[in-house]
């Protein structure tokens, strides 16, 4: 049995403080724990359909001649739209409206993607042409080889505003 | 003595199940036993046993607290059966609620009960805040409760939206991908806050789990915990607010009166008429099903949810920062910090808090109607043109500058209505709630009835 007589020692800790000390760092190591295994499982986890290496990545979209000037022709599987300037330069242009994520379709009458969730409306180079969107549409980097465009969608690019270097010139 | 009786009439199982949550086969004639009787049976104790007979009126209360409570009840039952048959996955969501309505007896009945139940109780949880504001309910002891209150708004708003997404048609896909994008918005953390929530980029499978396990089983809970919170609450206050009299008149308004029959009588009715009200109107009118989710069409318009639609509305208005952030934020707290103001009377217990008070709330309500939609037009006319200004950040032309405009009208019309009816503050303070109360109704109505293709204002009729 312990001796009940203790020497009251500030120095040293007592059995009890220490049991104390070591009871409530348990309890936040579990707590901690806890919140580490609640947030694993609540965090972000990458959706299957994304690609899993680089070359599910690029979406072959064709010959550059089959795009003339001006038009613009939509990649659904691949959630975007091919642009073909009017100068010959390419732009691969997201779907997603920069405002809250609707789809954007492409009015061809009226040269405008028009949002018809908040009536965002963007030109053929994706910048804003009617708010509330914050942003021109994201875009895709194009690359050109032997004369087939292929579109990299692995990473959509932010931009703030359009600038000719984001368009692939042959 | 009492004891003694029990043992003596106790034969079976079944009647002392029956005595332990109910109480007797028959209810006792006199007052005192049938008090003892609300004290000892499970079910009945939840009521208080004796309650000031001011506070029976219905028009005092409305029923609205438990209106909610049949409403919620109502939900959690009929939600148990579909998710005998609900599949959250994308590809079989739409497919099973498909199956539901068209091939399981009744099922189109018991989904239509949830649509119209989860609907309703929106309506109802608001106009019981309403109730509880305008009768001074949330102050002394009551004042915690209001926040608790507040959290069960939100657990209501949470369970709503989680739903919403659930049958995977156009409307809910879309409604969802507007709601969650909103969140992009907020400062620093509004890109995580997004793909949190969304388990990844876009609305997907991720999302739809996730949803699911919100709508059905953690909301849920928190919602049956703060709803005992709640109820144990408003018992610990001494029952809801009594209304106020003087000498003789607040005599007879404080006079108890036993809970069986007067309250449970009016109770049992009162939700017998409920659920009889959601199940016609269910039986008319079924619950909505579009097409399944398409991710490469949005409908236009595509809007949020109906309860959604002022906050949405903000968002044609104001930078989104501004829209999703500050405006409902500063909202949040006003809401939380109201019973805690410092007032300068003790008034509670009764409607509109005086005459003054009413002419004064009045004003208000007027006010806003007037006022919100010519900002709408006025917006929709002038700022579309002053958008294009050359050089300024979109934030202060579009959030900054009309969320300095809007506070300050606020602010002038505090001081105003104040000063002209030499106001005390509580009087003022419910003027200015009004006011921004029914500003956000209009700017709900204006999303529900005035907004049409590309979200152009357009007259109800040509929607």
């Amino acid at each position: 049995m312990p001796s009940r007589q203790r020497k009251p020692s500030s120095a040293k800790p007592s059995r009890r403080s220490f049991l104390v000390w070591a009871g409530i760092a348990a309890v936040l190591a579990a707590v901690a724990e806890a919140i580490w295994v609640v947030l694993s499982f609540i965090r972000p986890r990458p959706a299957r359909t994304q690609p899993r290496d680089a070359r599910d990545a690029i979406v072959v979209a064709g010959p550059e001649e089959t795009f003339p000037p001006g038009s613009v022709t939509a990649f659904p599987e691949g959630k975007f739209y091919l642009v073909r300037l009017e100068d010959g330069g390419f732009l691969a242009l997201h779907r997603r409206c920069t405002h809250l994520g609707c789809t954007v379709p492409w009015d061809a009458s009226a040269q405008v993607f028009a949002c018809p969730c908040h009536s965002s409306a963007f030109d053929i180079r994706g910048a804003v042409l009617n708010p509330p969107a914050p942003r021109p549409l994201d875009h895709f980097s194009v690359r050109v080889e032997n004369g087939i465009v292929k579109v990299d969608i692995s990473k959509p690019i932010r931009r703030r505003a359009f600038e000719p270097s984001q368009v692939r010139r042959l | 003595m009492r004891r003694e009786r029990h043992a003596k009439s106790t034969s079976g199982i079944g009647s002392r199940v029956w005595r332990s949550f109910v109480g007797t086969l028959t209810i006792p004639r006199d007052d005192r036993e049938r008090a003892r009787l609300t004290l000892n049976a499970l079910l009945l104790h939840f009521r208080p046993a004796r309650l000031p007979v001011g506070t029976l009126r219905y028009t005092h209360t409305f029923g609205l607290g438990g209106m909610s409570l049949v409403l919620v009840s109502m939900l959690m039952l009929t939600g148990v059966l579909m998710m005998f048959v609900y599949e959250p996955s994308p590809e079989r969501a739409h497919e099973s609620v498909v199956r539901i309505e068209e091939g399981i007896s009744f099922g189109r009945l018991v989904r239509a009960v949830h649509h119209w139940s989860a609907n309703f109780v929106i309506i109802v949880v608001v106009l019981h805040l309403l109730r509880v504001f305008f009768t001074g309910a949330f102050r002394g002891s009551r004042q915690f409760n209001w926040i608790v209150g507040l959290a069960l708004l939100a657990c209501i708003l949470t369970s709503n939206f989680t739903g919403y997404l659930l049958p995977w048609d156009q409307l809910s896909y879309w409604a969802v991908t507007i709601c969650t994008g909103m969140l992009s918005y907020v400062p620093g953390i509004g890109a995580w806050l997004e793909r949190a929530i969304r388990g990844g980029a876009e609305i997907g499978s991720a999302t739809l789990i996730i949803f699911y396990a919100l709508h059905t089983t953690v909301v849920p809970v928190l919602l049956v915990a703060l709803m005992a919170w709640h109820f144990w609450r408003v018992r610990k206050a001494g029952g809801v607010v009594v209304p106020p009299g003087d000498g003789h008149d607040g005599e007879a308004l404080r006079r108890k009166v036993v809970f069986l029959p007067n309250l449970l009588l009016r109770e049992v009715a009162a939700g017998l008429l409920l659920i009889a009200f959601v199940f016609v109107v269910a039986t008319f009118i079924a619950a909505p099903l579009g097409s399944p989710a398409n991710p490469g069409m949005s409908p236009n318009p595509a809007k949020a949810p109906w309860y959604f639609l002022g906050l949405q509305e903000l968002l044609l208005h104001f930078h989104p920062t501004v829209a999703v952030l500050a405006i409902p934020g500063i909202t949040v707290l006003a809401l939380l910090a109201l019973p805690y103001l410092h007032y300068d009377a003790e008034l509670s217990g009764r409607w509109f808090l005086s005459a003054k008070g009413r002419r004064m709330g009045i004003v208000a309500a007027v006010t806003a109607v007037i006022v919100t939609p010519l900002w709408i037009v006025a917006d929709e006319r002038v700022g579309h043109a002053n958008r294009g200004l050359a050089g300024a950040h979109p934030f202060i032309v579009q959030g900054l500058a009309p969320l300095v405009i809007l506070l300050a009208g606020v602010a002038l019309f505090y001081r105003l209505v104040k000063s002209r009816y030499a106001a005390s503050r509580d009087e003022s303070v419910q003027a200015l709630f009004i006011l921004l109360f029914v500003a956000f109704a209009v700017l709900t109505v204006t999303g529900i009835w005035f907004r049409g293709a590309g979200m152009a204002l357009v007259w109800p009729w040509e929607v």
